[in-house]
């Protein structure tokens, strides 16, 4: 990260683990709540819907009694490089309207929704799927009251434009306003946290700057055990992975026959 | 009916019979149109586009016509600027065709894209660094000037030209038209090129991602190559169909023969260099991204028969086929060369394209499939109508084949 | 996109690109000018019109 007035830019990321996941899909429900994501009658086009964090079940693939199952939630990357070195997020540097941009004091890549002429070229460049095209118009179901929960301090996203996690960026706006008003300059760990983190009830998730050495985050992605998703594509998510588990890290990231190292001896 | 405004000399079919005949592009129009207001009313679910395939049946359309449609820039440069002569005979035809390919393609995208009120948002807050707005820039562009040589073709009609203003402009602007051609080469050059680039650069999708030179993916030059290399073929395909529907000789011989013979060289030296990079690919960028080249085809219906298809049957083959003299002089087998050549050409837009997102990244994610909708067909098949109609209003009402007369004296 | 919008940076980046399509636009919009002045200049029999095939 760049030096910004003589401080170490921020770089916040998330780190997620697995082991403890229970896939219990709490922080999907709590982020969709959170971020005002749009509706449909019928869900059950999972393609077309939009879960700015996505839970997916992986499997060991193995037969009775062997079968491992896990949870592996999946929010946007906001990746720091292209993949060849380039210092824009691979969604940055296709987009054609620069309506999605990486923020160089906080490593959180925005997505403008009044900017984005949805191209959705963003959505081909990412190898994660994490962006999610709106294609239909936004609907909160009425006879539901859902109106009445919708958040004031995001957004609601018009049909025809790409939206995605933002790392709850509204809730940073809103810790260093409350920083502000008291006379502070920087803000605590806790004051910052996504919805998914909050919303957890194990507490798989935690949010933090990485690059702030008093940030648990930063000691967590130090641990052996800490990955990240398609990391050889050399992306440089901010999003890291716990798991003890030699098939569920297997599973992250694409091995020829023989490249995968495991950790453990067994599993 | 229509006569006193048909060419000079030539034989033309009835009115009655001609609005017959294009009845079904009127009927392929209409239901574009009634797609095209579902898609702007109602929006793109519509279309069977999801969050997986992004760019679907409309993209590869476009990338198709733009390829097809190269002939009017290459044909342009050869007869203006490197002044082969005998094309000239053929060059009105070859810039018909683009144009038509150009506005079809342009027409789409903005159906496309899920804004297209914004659709200025390219130009205005244009992000250099991406490769679509170099090929919106450049297609814009180009399509200017694609405009600009067709307008005098519009006023050579036997009516406009009797008016002196027009005629005036026509010929003034057919006198610098090499500086027109000039400008059109410049700019399709880097939209054909950044069109590759845009896969090319598609660095977390292996399937798609090349290496390069400085900002340029290797795609990026071979989908250049592609396109002159099937672009006069196209532009040649369309002149033999209309030779075989008005059951005339249009365009002579030595023209049709230099476009096939720089088309075949063209294909060669491209399939060539496709088969390197596809080499370097799969030892290059594919055990990068810890994949082997077989993962690429496990699943769905996109095999390696897509590969043997668009290389060897539908590249070596009619690249060898353009090359050998005697066989591109004959009239089927060239027309078998072509169909081949131009099949191959869309076959790699389409990998490049549907291939590309079908295939997931993520080791834990499925393959998805994809149909397009009634909607989506009728948008692709009406710029088909709409080519099929502005062609055959302009082969009526226009001296498009400047030799027609000649060739088909009216005894 | 113009060197006043507020996006606009100076870099060589920006001026090759945007260079580069200024030129293009400048070409083609030169020679439509020239096309009309010309047609103007002939109309009004300033300049001889001459004949083509």
């Amino acid at each position: 990260m760049k030096k910004d007035h003589g401080h170490v830019g921020k770089k916040y990321g998330m780190v997620i683990d697995l082991d403890k996941c229970t896939g219990c899909g709490t922080c999907m429900t709590a982020c969709a709540a959170e971020n005002n994501v749009s509706v449909r009658k019928d869900e059950s086009d999972k393609e077309r819907s939009i879960t700015w964090i996505q839970l997916y079940q992986i499997s060991n693939g193995k037969k009775f009694p062997d079968t491992r199952y896990s949870y592996f939630p999946r929010p946007c990357m906001h990746c720091d490089e292209d993949g060849r070195g380039g210092h824009h997020p691979s969604c940055v540097s296709v987009c054609v309207a620069s309506a999605t941009k990486l923020d160089p004091h906080t490593g959180i890549v925005s997505q403008i929704y009044t900017r984005c002429i949805g191209c959705r070229y963003c959505q081909a460049a990412c190898p994660f799927d994490a962006r999610y095209f709106n294609w239909w118009d936004a609907y909160f179901p009425k006879e539901k009251g859902l109106e009445r929960y919708l958040s004031p301090d995001v957004s609601p996203r018009m049909r025809g434009v790409i939206e995605k996690c933002s790392f709850c960026h509204h809730r940073l706006m809103r810790a260093k306003n409350q920083a502000y008003a008291e006379g502070r300059r920087e803000i605590e760990e806790h004051e910052y946290i996504t919805a998914c983190t909050e919303a957890c009830p194990v507490q798989a998730i935690t949010f933090g700057d990485l690059n702030n050495p008093k940030h648990k985050v930063h000691e967590l992605i130090q641990l052996p055990t800490a990955f990240r998703l398609l990391e050889r594509l050399n992306t440089k998510p901010k999003v890291y992975y716990l798991s003890t588990k030699d098939w569920v890290r297997r599973l992250a990231d694409n091995y020829r026959p023989g490249e995968f190292k495991r950790l453990s001896k067994g599993s | 009916m229509d006569s006193p405004i048909l060419p000079e000399g030539v034989k033309r079919c009835s009115l009655t019979t001609f609005l017959i005949l294009l009845l079904p592009c009127f009927a392929l129009l209409a239901w574009g149109g009634l797609s095209a207001v579902l898609c702007l009313w109602k929006g793109l679910n519509q279309t069977n586009m999801s969050n997986v395939f992004a760019f679907a049946l409309w993209i590869v359309f476009d990338l198709a016509v733009i390829a097809l449609g190269a002939g009017a820039f290459f044909t342009g440069f050869l007869t203006y600027i490197i002044d082969r002569k005998e094309l000239k005979n053929i060059i009105n035809a070859a810039v018909i065709i683009g144009f038509i390919c150009y506005s079809g393609a342009m027409a789409m995208l903005g159906i496309d894209i899920g804004q297209p009120i914004r659709g200025w948002f390219i130009y205005w807050h244009a992000n250099i660094h991406s490769m679509l707005v170099e090929v919106s820039f450049c297609i814009g562009c180009y399509l200017i000037v694609l405009i600009i040589e067709f307008v005098p073709i519009i006023f050579e009609n036997r009516k406009l030209n009797e008016i002196k203003p027009i005629r005036l402009i026509g010929h003034n602007l057919h006198e610098i038209m090499a500086v027109f051609a000039a400008t059109g080469a410049f700019l399709s050059f880097f939209h054909q090129g950044s069109l590759g680039g845009m896969f090319g650069v598609l660095y977390g999708r292996p399937f798609a991602a090349r290496e390069g030179f400085y900002i340029w993916p290797w795609t990026f030059f071979l989908f250049i190559l592609s396109a002159i290399a099937c672009g006069p073929c196209f532009t040649i395909l369309c002149t033999k169909l209309t030779e075989f529907i008005s059951g005339k000789k249009l365009v002579p011989d030595n023209a049709i023969q230099t476009l096939a013979k720089i088309s075949g060289w063209l294909l060669s030296f491209y399939i060539v260099l496709k088969i390197i990079d596809t080499l370097g690919w799969i030892y290059g960028v594919v055990p990068r991204a810890g994949m082997t080249f077989m993962d690429f085809y496990r699943e769905g219906p996109y095999g390696v028969w897509l590969v043997v298809c668009e290389i060897l049957i539908c590249g070596v083959i009619p690249a060898v086929m353009l090359m050998i003299p005697r066989i591109r002089q004959n009239g089927t087998w060239l027309v078998v060369a072509g169909i081949l050549n131009c099949t191959g050409i869309v076959i790699n837009r389409f990998v490049f394209i549907v291939v590309t997102l079908a295939i997931p990244v993520m080791p834990f994610d499925r393959f998805w499939s994809y149909v397009p909708t009634w909607q989506e067909w009728g948008i692709g098949l009406a710029v088909l109508g709409y080519g099929v109609l502005v062609y055959a209003l302009s082969y009526r009402y226009l001296p498009v084949f400047p030799k027609e007369k000649e060739l088909n004296i009216i005894t | 996109m113009t060197p006043f919008s507020f996006e606009w940076q100076w870099n060589i980046e920006y001026l090759i690109f945007f260079g580069l399509l200024y030129t293009a636009l400048s070409i083609v919009g030169g020679g439509l000018t020239f096309v009309a002045i010309k047609t103007c200049l002939q109309l009004m029999g300033f300049m001889r019109e001459r004949h083509f095939h």
